[in-house]
């Protein structure tokens, strides 16, 4: 395997920890639910993106094929995360969870 | 080299599994104990594809496929179930 190979592999597999740690991050700290759904939803898949991209280069580059299975997982997850995040605000703003106390607009209660 | 990153990359995908736990646990209501658990799907799927990275194997694939299929489909049942009260009306 060339250096530049390993190099690429490493950043990105670090790229993509430290983006899930971010989104994780982001989930724990925040202070209500509507901020909160923005740490997952975003980072997080961006950073199981990067891992799944640094896997299809390694198995690429070591000769054991392209695999299909990561590209249709990432492809996958890119689609259906945007999808449940619309589903968990929407079940939210029905239940009426409380906002932080300088939200601008509670469209839900006109 | 890609063996240090591996590991590194483990332990801060292992250390954001355990944010989301402690999320889960004392998220004050329903749907967030729902996003945390999406989220620990996600994380998971992450670790199955680090753990194919470290034994030099694919096998592990389809049983991450199967985990975002499953996640996504449980999510979408949960959340519909806390806004409408049914699953399939």
């Amino acid at each position: 395997m060339t250096p530049f190979a390993e190099y690429a592999i490493s950043a990105l597999l670090i790229i993509g920890g430290a983006f899930t740690l971010i989104g994780a991050l982001g989930l724990a700290r925040l202070p209500d639910f509507f901020t909160r759904l923005h740490g997952p939803t975003k980072a997080t898949t961006l950073g199981v993106g990067a891992v799944m991209l640094s896997s299809v280069l390694y198995f690429s580059i070591t000769d054991q094929g392209i695999g299909i299975s990561e590209i249709l997982i990432t492809v996958f997850l890119f689609m259906t995360a945007p999808v449940s995040a619309n589903m968990m605000a929407k079940a939210a703003m029905h239940l009426g969870l409380k906002t932080m106390d300088n939200t601008r607009g509670k469209p839900w209660q006109q | 080299m890609i063996t240090i990153a591996l590991y590194i990359t483990i332990a801060l995908v292992t250390l954001a599994a355990l944010l989301n736990l402690y999320r889960l646990i004392i998220g004050p209501d329903a749907p967030d104990r729902v996003l945390a658990l999406d989220t620990l799907y996600v994380n998971a799927i992450a670790l199955i594809i680090l753990l194919g990275l470290v034994l030099d194997s694919r096998m592990y694939l389809q049983a991450a496929l199967l985990i975002a299929v499953m996640g996504f489909v449980s999510t979408v049942a949960t959340a519909k179930y806390l806004k409408r009260g049914s699953v399939i009306e």
